[in-house]
């Protein structure tokens, strides 16, 4: 009984982490500080599906969770680090809605996906009923952020801790299968957005997305 | 064991690695049109063998119709591909190594979508749908001008939100099935799922499918989730617009109508219908008032196919025997239709140097051919008799004034809207005195016009056999 508490326990903080870190992500208005969040997000992510794979004993988790380890928390945020250098677009601040507005509007998200999701999971088991809850949180909370920032690489970043959310409801989903296809699948969609972002914001930048844009730039990195 | 099936997958994804080796673009189109032939006629087989289920794959009475679909809509449009894209290369605007990738992806597409008909689990349906977008993506960006990445991204970026919704719904079926059907892969099968739905907690379906209608409806193109769907007809190349509107859309319509029939099925949920209804409606008026304001001639059309997807959506979520037998027949109709009309625009703005309508003018005295194909798409797609779409609208419309008259009255004025925009439009594109520059066409007639026979007479005349068959999908649709 003691193990099944603590398992609970743990499972509980680990996602709720993430929804805090989904709301400190809606006020950064640098993009290497947003980063850094979305890196810290991977991260509780990658613990939170570990901890799941432990207390479900399901070892093709432990997959999923290193995939979002090394893809989402250090591969990822390299490249994009990378990207928002070349661009020189490291100092641009950009929110289209207030840090108030956003922060108001996300904890109504919140208090929605927990009213919906609580409600409606009454008879499931408790640990799933507020992983989902947890998880349809983060993922109203990526939504917010795409809407509210108008930057390519904020969008992405948005994007990506949407999906966080759903690899959340997915391993919170006990005995879930497919869940190791489903995330490699997301992740070879965030790596094409990746490359599109770097060819779109070439093209803002030169006017242009021509080969010979694309060989200069080649040229300047190496 | 290979079996017409494992055929369906096999074939497609075969010739997409083929295709991504081979040089030389001539003989990639003549191959991509083999593979597609190919793939049709071994879909076509499975109507005499059927193969056996498992518990991935799956063949059924419903499947079968959107899969013969695709492959042929796959094979035509891959012969008139081959005429666009080798006009393409002589103009410059395709290099060879983007035509090679171009006739890669073009097969990988086939593969995600018949993989997403025949898939018998929702998360591998859902991965097909998935693999199927991003190649979309990659050829609406083909071209890599400024106006082709920017429509690129946008497809991505509410493509991928859409998806993204679709597996939280997808998740949270589930959720409901596991209680009753265990955990592990069989509470995601349909042909369990679709045995035991009824046990299901109804308040996690209710959820889940709205979650499943705004994530596959993005993909549909209902209003309003449908901003991403002129931009990706308009700026890809031409055989992706006829591929999108014909066959894309038609995927994503499987898919919700599967869970459709889920929710049908227990009684505790709320009806989908009303919310498929509304948004039907929403889509056709809506798309049906944008007619009027088109610059673009493949923007128009594109529109002209949100109208026809709501008036589908509208069909099926009015249910019952005869609206799902008309909404069948219209997607088919509309699929073969659109493509067609698409077939003519690809040749016409390749004619012409143009896509903007205000520059094209008097096809059927400077191109009569082409012309004339238009004029006669265009006719079938405003739904005039004695074409196929006029008689599964008048189905649509008939069976919903027996049911629900204001509906129906509503769903007539947006079709009685989009059929003055549409010609008004066609009035300048295709008669009067020529206009614009006019090259010489080097086009394939054959798929518009076979396209557009089957609609002439499937208008007039629909085999016995045809009829059973869809009256037999309409009842299973329920």
């Amino acid at each position: 009984m003691l193990r099944g508490n603590l398992s609970f326990d743990v499972a509980h903080l680990l996602a709720g982490s993430l929804v805090l870190v989904s709301f400190m992500q809606l006020y950064q208005d640098r993009l290497y500080a947003l980063l850094n969040i979305f890196a810290l997000h991977a991260l509780v992510l990658a613990a939170s599906v570990a901890w799941q794979a432990f207390i479900q004993d399901a070892p093709h988790l432990y997959l999923t969770a290193t995939i979002a380890l090394v893809f989402k928390a250090i591969v990822i945020p390299a490249a994009l680090h990378r990207i928002i250098v070349r661009l020189g677009i490291h100092r641009e601040i950009e929110t289209v809605v207030g840090v108030g507005p956003a922060m108001l509007l996300g904890m109504g998200l919140v208090a929605l996906s927990m009213v919906v999701m609580l409600r409606v999971t009454a008879d499931a088991d408790p640990l799933a009923r507020e992983d989902l809850a947890f998880a349809l949180s983060v993922v109203l909370l990526g939504l917010l952020m795409m809407v509210t920032r108008r930057n390519a690489v904020s969008q992405v970043i948005g994007f990506m801790s949407l999906e966080n959310g759903l690899v959340l409801a997915a391993t919170g989903a006990k005995g879930m299968p497919l869940v190791v296809e489903i995330s490699v699948a997301f992740s070879v969609l965030i790596a094409f957005i990746v490359i599109g972002i770097f060819l779109f914001r070439i093209r803002e930048r030169f006017d242009t997305v021509d080969v010979q844009a694309l060989d200069r730039f080649r040229g300047e990195r190496q | 064991m290979i079996d017409a099936l494992a055929g369906v997958l096999l074939i497609p994804a075969a010739a997409a690695a083929l295709l991504a080796l081979l040089p030389g673009y001539r003989m990639t189109a003549r191959l991509n049109v083999v593979a597609t032939l190919l793939t049709l006629l071994t879909a076509a087989s499975l109507f005499v063998v059927e193969p056996t289920s498992g518990s991935y794959l799956l063949v059924d009475d419903l499947n079968k119709v959107f899969i013969v679909l695709t492959t042929f809509v796959g094979f035509t449009t891959s012969v008139f591909s081959a005429s666009y894209i080798g006009h393409e290369m002589e103009s410059g605007r395709l290099t060879p190594t983007f035509a090679r990738f171009y006739h890669a992806m073009y097969q990988t597409l086939m593969f995600a979508m018949n993989l997403a008909l025949v898939a018998n689990n929702i998360g591998l349906m859902w991965v097909a749908i998935e693999l199927a977008t991003l190649t979309t993506v990659l050829m609406v960006g083909i071209y890599r001008t400024h106006e082709a990445l920017e429509a690129a991204w946008k497809y991505f970026i509410l493509g991928s939100v859409g998806i993204a919704l679709a597996l939280f719904g997808t998740i949270l079926v589930y959720m409901a099935a596991r209680p009753v059907i265990g955990e592990g892969v069989a509470a995601m099968v349909w042909t369990v799922l679709i045995t035991k739905a009824a046990r299901f907690d109804p308040a996690l379906l209710n959820v889940a499918f709205v979650f499943l209608l705004l994530g596959y409806g993005t993909k549909v193109g209902l209003a309003p989730l449908h901003a991403w769907l002129p931009d990706a007809h308009a700026e890809g190349p031409t055989p992706i617009s006829a591929v999108l509107s014909g066959l894309l859309l038609n995927v994503a319509l499987y898919a919700l109508l599967r869970f459709k029939m889920l929710l049908a099925l227990n009684p505790g949920a709320i009806a989908p219908g009303p919310l498929m209804v509304t948004m039907g409606l929403i889509s056709c008026v809506f798309a049906a008032f944008m007619l009027y304001r088109r610059r673009d001639i493949k923007r128009m059309f594109a529109y002209s196919s949100i109208e026809h997807m709501g008036i589908i959506v509208f069909a099926f979520g009015m249910g019952g025997a005869l609206a799902n037998f008309a909404g069948l027949l219209h997607m088919t109709m509309h699929s073969l239709t659109k493509s067609a009309i698409f077939f003519a625009v690809g040749h016409i703005a390749q004619v012409k140097g143009t896509q903007k309508i205000a520059d094209i003018g008097g096809l059927t005295v400077s191109n009569p051919v082409l012309g004339w194909g238009l004029v006669l798409g265009v006719v079938a797609i405003a739904g005039l008799p004695p074409l196929g779409i006029f008689t599964s609208e008048f189905l649509v419309i008939s069976s919903t004034f027996a049911r629900e008259p204001w509906l129906a009255v509503i769903l007539v004025f947006g079709i009685l809207v989009a059929l003055g925009g549409l010609f008004l439009r066609l009035g300048t594109i295709a008669f009067g005195a020529p206009r614009g520059p006019t090259a010489k066409a080097d086009a394939s007639y054959v798929p518009m016009f076979a396209h557009l026979a089957i609609v002439f007479t499937a208008g007039i005349y629909m085999p016995p056999a045809l009829v059973a068959g869809f009256q037999n999908v309409a009842k299973l649709l329920g």
